[in-house]
């Protein structure tokens, strides 16, 4: 059983595979903004790993740059879009009710903590 | 077993509502009377996990909207005793999956990042069902921000059961939507399919399923996970109930610009036409595929399970009994690299996507004092996200990195070119093939216990392996129920079509609707039921 706050049933695999080794991950984790717990890093770095082995599959398959790359599915022909919306100031009765959403407010002003800066001398 | 108001499809009780048979407040109560009787305890982001005082419980709902959904109701009545029209779905009793906006609703995509969001605005497919009369009578659950096929990532515990055995997981992640249908909580659902999920739950709670074209319904109001293969779609009681719930919910948006403006066809029209002169492939790479042993793990070749396999094989016998042309050995040589493909473009995308949760704008904030905003970033997010959203982050972040981009991502975006090809040849009336539908089974196997796959990642993706390829692809797929294997279990199978050719799969599964609508299978409910 691992100890991340949801419960994970299924104790996870060791994948044989490091391709994320520690550093890469904390690397990772520090660009993503996480703050985790030793055991639960253990496990996230065990998981991808995991995934990384499923998605080695891929190496059985040559795909040359001849072949396109396709973000999505559907070919996305200009007749099948709508046309852009006009780039317009429209007024919107909902600001209250979204800066009732923030966590913490003063005076319409969302409150944050420092902001990490140096002081220029 | 008493069939209530709450167990019949919504074409049944719009006829009788439309007959003064019963009022749209007694539909509403008969639906509520059934939660009451089986939904257990509500899922809360306190709760650890199923305890045994559980057992034999759904907990499909992270939220009821009873008021809201009695004003409905109350509206629906007057309307029709005034002589209006109150719209095709009037009084007809809607879960909405909780990754949709709900104005005035907490919408907390099973998060608890999310947990304390309320919506400002609602999503446009619910709009419309709204519009078309449905009432809205709760947020179901779901895996966190979809991600999962089992619904027990939710921060919202106890996760759902299935309704045929409650020791089983109902698919996910629109695991609450499947089980409110088939439980009679709600007799239609709205949910979303980014890699199968409505249509794996669909299958594991004996319900209908469909994933339209990308495109064909908006995703404005959806709280996104993958953009380019998340689609909104309909969870029923059968195939009608979906035709008309497309009929509602598709069409273009000036909210979204990938939602298509290409008309919307009547998808009732024709609805039981039959197969006549319909060619439907079946294909040897959807029957014996390389997935996980769930033992060892390891990756290798391995069939479905026989008693979804005789399902399919069974439902292309039946079709051809009614004149389709059944075409064997359809090669989609492609489809093994569906899940290799997803594990990569799902994750840039959702890394993408869940950036903007930091805990300043809205939802979870680390209450505890920090030193800093970075601090505040990392903390929220650390103890905001789940399992799930932190893995497919990471992994979205190391497959784009500028280093591995070409190799992963490019690459994988290349491989999604040849599934999408293996479609194209497959459909093209001028190839060989010339394929009407394509029938499959949906999933590999028949529902897994509560805890047998949760945490392995791995494993868990391989739930879906049948139903992935058509999400890289954008094709629609519908599943509908197709009998029980032994264990008393639901089997859904596949039909999986052209872009926008949802009208056609779904006269395909009336075909076969019909064709079965006097098997002994189709007389079966869950033994939960038997005394409510």
């Amino acid at each position: 059983m691992i100890a991340v706050e949801v419960i994970v049933t299924r104790e996870s695999r060791d994948y044989g595979l490091d391709e994320i080794s520690e550093d890469v991950f904390r690397h990772l984790v520090e660009l993503a903004a996480f703050h985790l717990e030793d055991d639960e890093a253990a496990y996230l770095r065990r998981e991808l790993n995991g995934q990384l082995k499923a998605i080695r599959e891929l190496d059985a398959i040559e795909v040359g740059a001849d072949v396109p790359i396709t973000s999505h599915g559907v070919p996305f022909a200009a007749a099948m879009r709508l046309p852009l919306r006009q780039d317009r100031i429209e007024p919107s009765t909902a600001a209250d009710d979204i800066l009732e959403q923030a966590p913490d407010v003063e005076e319409r002003s969302i409150i944050v903590p420092d902001i990490p800066h140096e002081e220029i001398t | 077993m008493t069939i209530s108001l709450c167990d019949l499809p919504a074409h049944q009780l719009v006829r009788k509502l439309r007959d003064g048979e019963c009022t749209a407040a007694e539909i509403l109560q008969s639906t509520l009377d059934r939660i009451q009787a089986v939904e257990g305890s509500p899922p809360t982001t306190h709760a650890a996990g199923k305890e045994s005082h559980d057992a034999g419980d759904i907990h499909a709902y992270i939220t009821l909207t009873t008021e809201r959904a009695r004003l409905q109701a109350k509206r629906i009545d007057q309307a029709l005793a005034q002589g209006e029209d109150p719209g095709p779905l009037a009084g007809i009793p809607l879960a909405v999956k909780d990754i949709f906006c709900v104005e005035g609703t907490p919408s907390t995509a099973g998060s608890k990042i999310l947990a304390n969001f309320v919506a400002p605005y609602s999503a446009t497919p619910v709009q419309r069902l709204e519009a078309a009369g449905a009432v809205t009578l709760g947020k179901v659950n779901l895996d966190e921000f979809t991600f999962g096929s089992s619904n027990e990532s939710s921060a919202f515990q106890p996760s759902p059961g299935n309704p045929w055995d409650s020791a089983r997981v109902p698919g996910g992640s629109s695991g609450g939507s499947a089980a409110a249908v088939a439980a009679g909580e709600a007799v239609i659902s709205l949910g979303t399919d980014t890699a199968g999920s409505i249509r794996q739950p669909a299958a594991f709670c004996g319900v209908v399923g469909l994933k339209p074209t990308y495109g064909r319904v908006s995703r404005y109001g959806l709280i996104a996970f993958a953009s380019s293969l998340d689609c909104p779609g309909p969870v029923t009681r059968d195939v009608r109930d979906a035709a008309t719930m497309m009929n509602v919910i598709a069409g273009k948006d000036a909210h979204d610009a990938t939602a298509v403006r290409s008309p919307v066809p009547n998808h009732l029209e024709g609805l039981e036409d039959g197969v006549k002169g319909l060619r439907i492939g079946i294909s040897p790479d959807y029957f014996r595929l390389k997935y996980p042993d769930p033992e060892s793990g390891d990756l290798q070749e391995q069939p479905i399970a026989a008693d979804i396999d005789e399902r399919v094989r069974g439902a292309a016998e039946i079709l051809a009994k009614m004149g389709a042309e059944i075409v064997e050995d359809v090669t989609l040589p492609n489809t093994r690299y569906g899940i290799p493909v997803y594990f990569v473009v799902s994750r840039v995308e959702a890394a993408s996507n869940l950036h903007r949760y930091d805990g300043v704008k809205y939802g979870y904030r680390y209450p505890e004092p920090v030193a800093d905003l970075r601090e505040l970033y990392r903390r929220s997010r650390g103890k905001g996200f789940g399992p799930q959203p932190k893995l497919r982050i990471l992994m979205g972040m190391y497959v784009s990195a500028e280093q591995y981009e070409k190799g992963y991502y490019q690459k994988a975006l290349r491989v999604r070119t040849l599934i999408r090809g293996d479609f194209d040849r497959i459909f093209d009336p001028q190839d060989d093939y010339a394929l009407d539908g394509l029938l499959t089974a949906t999933t590999p196997t028949t529902a897994f216990p509560l805890g047998a796959v949760y945490g392995d990642s791995v494993l868990m993706q391989y739930a879906d392996l049948l139903t992935v390829p058509a999400n890289l692809a954008g094709v629609p797929g519908l599943s509908i129920p197709a009998g029980f294997d032994t264990q008393g279990l639901p089997i859904g199978i596949q039909f999986l079509g052209a872009d926008f050719s949802e009208a056609k799969l779904l006269r395909i599964g009336r075909a076969y609707e019909m064709a079965t609508a006097d098997e002994s299978w189709r007389k079966l409910r869950p033994d939960m039921l038997q005394n409510v």
